[in-house]
Order: structure tokens, then sequence, then C-alpha cells
């Protein structure tokens, strides 16, 4: 595996070094927010960082949403943000 | 080790659960005098939070690393270390059963005669109004992007909360080209100095700390805190107030920034010994940590603990009681081995002297109680079921006198997180102290995995 | 001085204080932890018609449901989640359709509505029911509510007096009669006194020198992390689950109990094992739960589990609750052990002793509920042991 490769966001690239998690892929390239709360529709992204908080629920390749702080990119990763 | 060679479950020595600081010593040492051994981390790699460090390898410039990268390489070679691993339950039958998550999702039970808990800690969390914009990271999830994986959180960056960690957070920012607006403390100071044990133990380091923000000109404030976060759909400000001793507001300023790392110190992870009936005893903070004895050993047989479960203390002490934790448990498996190897009275008294700085350094840096007038009555206390402050104050209205039936009557802690993030909070709140945490399923499991019967590690499993 | 004091700021307390409140009496309710604290803080809050045969409890049940319905119009909106959801009773084979259609045909008598369907119906009512149910009948009338909070706003009844953290350590007497509890903050007075304390209605019973053989049988719950968008609409169970409410084995018995709350999780039970007040989660009885409800339900196979909790019903040897005066101690009333019925029974029970106290004609027949049914020379014959 190279060291560096893309994973792409609704569609859209992003750059991932080797060994980053999505969520910090995601912040790196700027997009702090990739889902709302049910009930009041506000943004979430990352908070803990360390999969305690469960913030940055993301669905990857159409999986059930994950801790995205916890799940490592892969080249290819297709991220879906509500 | 018992079982037969092949596919049949065996039953391990030692499962440690934890891959940081006391998780890999006390995993190393037990497998250095014979023992079975099976490290379980939800982590990619090992490390925990002090030791994090990214996948393509570079040299953090963390104390003590260089020693970790050669435990942790010992240790793959002598003991079977499963990442990617998170352990929702223990249970016991003849022996205990620690069940996980494999990557993927499948389940896995691993039983073993013995258990070290070295499951670390996590940041404490304060609520205050905008909290939850994106933005806003803990101070825990801005080390991990930077040491983990090489992200910088922010371009302008403010660093607040209580605690010595704030130091190598704000400096780590700065010197990864962050523009750094400053390090609020909301204690009276840097703490230490009321300490001469912790003054003289420490001074180096956190002089360190404190010549890097200096070298950045990253002003360090003391009894400030962001009181108020602000933006749209993302931070754009913060409000930083000027504190009394007790944390009341006392003038306010408005700050310009895009990130904000913050932190309160450090909330244990006690779930497992919490599962097994552990007896808990209350922290200098008051939080719950599992009580141990001279040996590390809980008060439930077969089961130890080691590092900041046991009590916040940092990485030093937490590697120390890992070894202390290792040798006991290889002690109590062969009981008449040679003396060589057991917990001397140098360790016993280095552990005491490592204890008694983590003391002091709590005692310096106490969450004082002024921090609930930061609150509105809508603004959030609990991230995951959106409760506001107002339902917690009509939940206690209704009749609810402790953190459990505010939480029944309001949902606080009822979400993903399971209060991990408000719980203390909450307790205090309600006007208590934070108690040991129920959480009889640690992480999330699908229905379907707990359906089918779990893959139970067997003799092919292991090196 | 109360005219009464309730023990136990569960929903039956809550219930029993906020009636007899409304008849005008002065009520103080006493908890040795704060509101919902035990039983009621564990359970799923089941209003339900459906999984009862005809008799007493079907009667209770029918008239607390009415109750339940009428305190959510006084409650207003989002006072403590009334849905009227109904229930919906699934089949696998067409013997138990044929069955249940049999036990609901019995039951419309007792004034319980139903509508019996066909297998191939099932998924107008549920569309992610597994296939291959044989049937199912549908109860409109079950319904759910919050307990916690039902519990809360019942004892927010403007003339009662909540004392939270007191525990009871006796009765005052005056001869026989029963004239107020000993609490550990000191002595209260009354004129009545009912036990409402649940689990722990007989170690109450016993401070005031009677038996009440109530045991308790525990129940574990898994919570799912909250859906988007619901995936079950009723309460869905198996037919299993009617059979095992009414049975007295000691040992585990589960059966598919799955449901939707407004918060958006899923909750399934249900278990049944007589293991004394032990905590401690057990991972089969979690796995066979979660088992049966993705036999029941496929699309919950990817669901998570983020939590599970386990509660004590407060079971009786004949399935009853007990409910009204006890002649061996006048002054003190009973409206406890109602097994895992008592978020759906507490409106009636509380209705029922309001009535009698207040010196009115029950609306109900309260002497299958009597206190001292289970003492050997007054037990009716269907529950004496076979010689």
């Amino acid at each position: 595996m190279s060291d560096a490769f893309q994973i792409t966001v609704d569609g859209r690239p992003v750059p991932v070094t080797r060994g980053q998690t999505i969520g910090a892929a995601l912040h790196a390239a700027g997009v702090r927010s990739w889902r709302t709360t049910r009930l009041g529709g506000r943004p979430r992204g990352l908070f803990c960082g360390i999969g305690i908080c469960f913030d940055c629920l993301v669905s990857v390749n159409g999986r059930p949403p994950e801790r995205a702080c916890l799940l490592d990119a892969r080249p290819g990763d297709e991220v879906t943000t509500s | 080790m018992s079982g037969q060679p092949g596919s049949d479950p065996v039953t391990c020595d030692v499962v440690v659960v934890g891959g940081g600081p006391a998780g890999v010593a006390g995993a190393l040492t037990a497998a250095r005098r014979g023992l079975r051994v099976v490290l379980l981390d939800s982590g990619a790699r090992l490390g925990g939070q002090y030791f994090r460090h990214p996948a393509v390898a570079v040299r953090p410039g963390t104390a003590g690393f260089d020693r970790f990268v050669r435990q942790a390489r010992a240790l793959d070679r002598q003991a079977r270390v499963l990442l990617r691993h998170q352990v929702w339950a223990v249970s016991r039958d003849d022996d205990l059963v620690v069940h996980c998550l494999a990557p993927g999702g499948g389940a896995v039970t691993v039983r073993c005669r013995g258990l070290l808990i070295a499951t670390g800690a996590h940041d404490r969390a304060l609520p205050f109004p905008g909290w939850d914009l994106p933005g806003v990271l803990t101070a825990g999830g801005a080390q991990a992007l930077l040491k983990g994986d090489g992200v910088v959180a922010g371009r302008r960056i403010v660093v607040a909360g209580t605690g010595p960690f704030l130091l190598p957070v704000g400096a780590g920012l700065a010197g990864a080209g962050a523009r750094v607006l400053g390090v609020f403390e909301a204690g009276g100071g840097l703490g230490l100095a009321r300490h001469p044990l912790p003054a003289l133990a420490r001074a180096g380091e956190a002089a360190g700390y404190a010549l890097a923000l200096a070298r950045h000109r990253v002003p360090y404030r003391t009894r400030r805190a962001v009181v108020a976060a602000h933006g749209e759909r993302e931070l754009e400000a913060v409000t930083v107030a000027r504190l009394d001793r007790d944390w009341n507001v006392l003038a306010t300023r408005r700050i310009a920034c895009d990130t904000l790392a913050v932190g309160y110190g450090f909330v244990p992870q006690i779930d497992l010994g919490v599962q097994l009936g552990c007896d808990t005893r209350a922290d200098v903070d008051g939080s719950p940590v599992l009580a141990v004895d001279g040996a590390q050993r809980t008060s439930v047989e077969g089961v130890w603990a080691a590092g900041e479960p046991t009590g916040v203390g940092g990485w030093r002490l937490a590697e120390l009681e890992g070894r202390i934790a290792g040798l006991a448990i290889a002690a109590h498996a062969a009981p008449d081995a040679p003396a060589a190897g057991r917990v001397t009275e140098a360790l016993i008294r280095r552990r005491g002297r490592l204890r008694a700085f983590g003391r002091a350094l709590q005692e310096a840096y106490p969450v004082r109680p002024g921090w609930r007038g930061w609150l509105r009555d809508d603004t959030l206390v609990c991230r995951c079921e959106e409760v506001p402050l107002g339902r917690i104050r009509e939940a206690l209205r209704l009749g609810a006198t402790d953190a459990r039936s505010v939480k029944l009557l309001a949902r606080p802690g009822m979400g993903w997180c399971q209060g991990r993030v408000c719980g203390y909070a909450v307790a205090r709140l309600a006007g208590e102290p934070p108690g040991p945490p129920r959480r009889p399923v640690v992480q999330p499991v699908s229905l379907g995995t707990l359906a089918e019967p779990p893959h139970p590690l067997s003799w092919k499993d292991l090196p | 001085m109360p005219d009464l004091i309730v023990i136990g700021a569960g929903v039956v307390g809550a219930a029993c204080a906020h009636y007899a409140a409304r008849a005008g009496l002065d009520v103080t309710v006493i908890d040795r932890g704060p509101v919902a604290g035990g039983t009621t803080g564990a359970g799923e809050g089941n209003v339900l018609v459906s999984d009862k045969e005809p008799g007493p409890e079907l009667d209770l049940a029918v008239l607390s449901r009415r109750l339940w319905r009428a305190l959510a119009e006084d409650a207003g909106p989002g006072g403590f989640e009334y849905e009227p959801k109904g229930g919906l009773v699934v089949a696998e084979t067409p013997e138990i359709q044929r069955r249940l259609a049999a036990l609901a045909a019995l039951t419309a008598a007792s004034g319980v509505e139903h509508t019996v369907v066909a297998g191939e119906d099932l998924r107008g009512y549920e569309p992610h029911l597994a296939g291959g149910l044989a049937g199912g009948v549908h109860y409109p009338q079950d319904a759910q509510v919050q307990p916690m909070l039902a519990a809360a706003r019942l004892l927010g009844h403007g003339s009662i007096r909540l004392r939270t953290d007191v525990t009871v350590t006796g009765f005052t007497r005056s001869g026989e009669r029963v004239t107020g509890v000993r609490t550990d903050r000191g002595d209260l007075t009354g004129d009545a006194v009912i036990n409402a304390a649940g689990t722990w209605g007989g170690e109450i019973a016993a401070l005031a020198g009677v038996e009440l053989p109530i045991l308790p049988r525990r129940g574990f719950i898994l919570v799912t992390e909250p859906l988007h968008r619901p995936l079950v609409r009723h309460k869905v169970y198996t037919a299993a689950y009617v059979t095992n409410v009414a049975s007295d084995a000691a040992g585990l018995e589960t059966s598919a109990v799955v449901e939707g709350t407004p918060a958006g999780t899923v909750l399934i039970g249900a278990s049944r094992e007589r293991v004394g007040f032990d905590r401690t989660t057990s991972v089969p009885v979690l796995s066979r739960l979660a088992a049966q409800a993705v036999a029941l339900f496929p699309a919950l196979r990817d669901v998570r589990v983020i939590r599970s909790y386990c509660g004590f019903r407060p079971y009786c040897p004949d399935h009853l609750p007990v409910i009204g005066p006890d002649p061996r101690a006048p002054g003190l009333y009973h409206a406890c052990g109602h097994e895992g019925a008592g978020i759906g029974l507490a409106p009636a029970s509380g209705h029922l002793l309001a009535q009698v106290l207040t010196g009115r004609r029950p609306e109900l027949d309260l002497r299958p509920f009597r206190p001292d049914r289970f003492e050997p020379a007054l037990r009716p014959d269907r529950f004496e042991e076979p010689a």
C-alpha cells in the first residue's frame, strides 16, 4: 500500500496518509461535520477523537455507522454523510 | 495453559485488556515469566493514549517512547497481541471469559485464569454553551489527531480546561504550526509550586513545555476558561472568562478561532472491573476507581488492575503498576517459583512516590463548582440524547435525587456514549460525586453478532 | 397528620397516591430511594390487555388501560409518552395460531378488542417481520408509557407530599391497628398506610408482622442504538411469551418481545428467572434475547445493542397482585406483587384502593387479590398443594 491515497466523501476526493483514520482524514481536509443529530439536526464531527463519544459516527461503503475516529481509512473507501 | 493443541478453546494464564504503558508492561512482565498471555486493544497500534503514534514511523519526542517501543516489540514475540479487538464484556464461569469484537465485527471469546485491566482513561469534559459545535475537541482528541494521524486540529486554536495536560497539548499544536491563541487554565496557577514533590519531580518536563509555549508566543493564563463557543455550523469564536477561585465568571472577552481543545482532567475507564463486581474507591477528585492491594489485585479473585483505572497518575506510574501486576500474576500462577521475579520493596517504594505525585497533581487541579453557572437552560448536557440543562432541572423537580434517576427521567447518558462524556456533569448536577458506571455492554454489539455463538480463541490462534 | 401514607414511589405507589389525592385525601409518599428507582425504572412501560387470560387480572388490565388513556389526556402532550401503539402477537405454527385466535375470542367478552391476522397479512402491520409466520392477533388497545416519567407525573398532583430517601424501619401500632410508619427520619402517623413497595413488598409486610410471598423474578432487556426511522411499530411478541408469563418455573425462560420507543431505540425482552436479587449480567441470556429478536425481525441483525439492564419483577405464586386492606393488620393496605404488569395495572390498583379508602364500593371485586389469600387456612382450593 502506498503511503498516500484517496477516499471519497459524498463522491468528493479526500487525501489520506496511510494509517490515518477516516475521522482524521476528513478533519484534515476541512470536513468538520458529517452527520446531524436525530432531534435537533445539530452538526457532528470529531469530539473525543478516541472512540468514547460516538459523535463521529459515519457510514463507510454502505455499512451501518461506525466511529470515524477508530476506523482506518482504506484506499477507495466511500464515505457518505447524512 | 490447558486444552489440547488444535481448535479446542484454550484457557490462557492472563488476558491483558489495554495496550498502553500499563498493559504492555504487565503483559511483557508476565510473558517473560513463562505465562501464556493475550493482550487485547481496540486500537490499530499499541501505545494507548500517551504513546499513540502514527502508522508511518516518525519518532515522536514523547518521553519514554523508545523504551515503550522496545517493550512492544518484545511483547510481540512473547505473547499474542490482538489489535482492533474491542472488549464488550467479561463474565465468569470456571474461568474468566473475555468477550470481544474482532475487526469486522465477529465475536471472539478468550478464556483466562487471570485478567489485568489496563484500560486507561479518557478526557473529562464539562458542558458549556456551544460545546457540541464541530471544531470543539477534547484536549486528548486534539492530541490524538496530532500524535496518531499527524493532523493539526486547526489553524487558530484555543486550548482550555484544567491540569498539566494542557501544556503538552498547547506546545504540541504550536510546534506543529498551529496558531495557539492561548492556553487557558481554569485553576489558580501551575499548581505545582504548592507541592514540593511534583515541583521536584516534574519541574523539568513542565518547564520544557512552558518554554515551548513561550517560544511560540503562546499566552498561558490561569483562572481563565472558555465558557461559551460560538458559530453557525462550525466553531467561529469562543468566550473566554476570567474566573474567581470557584470558577464563577468575573469578566469575559471573545476570541475568534476555528478550533478549541478542552479538557478538565481524566475519567478512568473501569467498566470491566465494575462488571465483575470489583470494589471501587473514590479517587482524589471523587471519581470512582478500582480498589487494589499492594500487588495491584482487585477485590475479585483473578482480577488485577494497573494504570489510570486504579487512580489517575500518568504513564510512569501506569507502567510501574503494570510491571508490579505482571510480577504478582506470575507469582500467583506459580507460587513456588524462585523469588527473583517477585515484587520488590524498591518497586513498592517507587510506586508510592509516583502515586503521591499523582495525588498531588490532582489536588492541584480540582474541578471547582462554578462551571455550573456557565450553563443556560438550553445548554446541552448530554450530547447523544440532546438533553439540555432545563430538562435535568425538571427531572430534579420531579423527584430525581441522584444521577441514575435523573437519567431515567430525562435520558442523559442513555445514548450512544452511555454517559461517558456527560456522566461527571450529570452526577454533579444531581448533587453527588460520579458513581461506578454500570455498563453491562461496554461496546456496541450488533444483534446479529450477539445472537451467534462466539468464536472461542483456540490453540491454533496462538503463536 | 396525613390521611394516607404510601410506601413506594414507583408507578404503583404513584398511582395510589394520585387517585387518593384526587379523592380528597391528604397523601404523603415515602421511598427509600428516588422516584421510580426500583422495578419501575427497569420497566418497558407495558400497558397490555393482550397477554392475559380471562379472569380477575384481565379485568384489572382492561380497567387500567382505560384509566391510563384518561390520565394521558389529563397530562396533555408529552406527559409521559403514552403511545396507544397496539400489540401484535405472532404465531410460528398454524396450531399456535389456532390457540391464539381461540384465546383472543375468549377475552373479547372481557372487553378486549382484537383482529385475527393471517400470515400473509402480518407485514401490513409490521413490514420488517420475518417471513414464514403462521399468523397473529392484533390488539389495538395495547399501549406503552414511559414508566419513570409516568410515576413522576402522577406524583406531581398538587396535594401529594413526596419524601424521597426515607427508609421505613417499622410500623406504629395502636393495639392491632397500624397507625403509621417508623422511618430512619422519624415516625410518621396516618389513618392508613399503603404498601406499594413492589418486589420489596414482602419485606415491608414482614415489618407489620404479616406475610406476603413476593419473590424477585429477574428480567433482562436489551436496548439498541437509536434508529432514525422506526423499524418496529407495535409491541410485537411471540405466543411463547403468554406461556412464560403464566409459568411458575424458576429456571430461565425467554421469549421474543420487541418494540420501538419514542426515543428511537428498540427494546428487546423478555427473560424470566428466579435467581434472587443477582444483578450480574448473563451473556448467554443476552445472546438468546438477541437471537430471538433477529429471528422475528431479520432487519435487526445489523442494529447494535448499546446497553442492557435488568430488573426484578415482584412475583406472587399465583401471578396475581396483592391489592386491598390487610385483615391481619387493620389500617394497612397493599398494592404490590404485580410481577411484570405493574406499569399496566398501576392506575386500576390505585383507583380501586382510593374507592375503598373513601368508603366506596370498589368497581371491581378485590377478593381475588386479597393479601391473606396465601394463609394456609384461607387458601382457595386452586392454590392448595397437591396431596
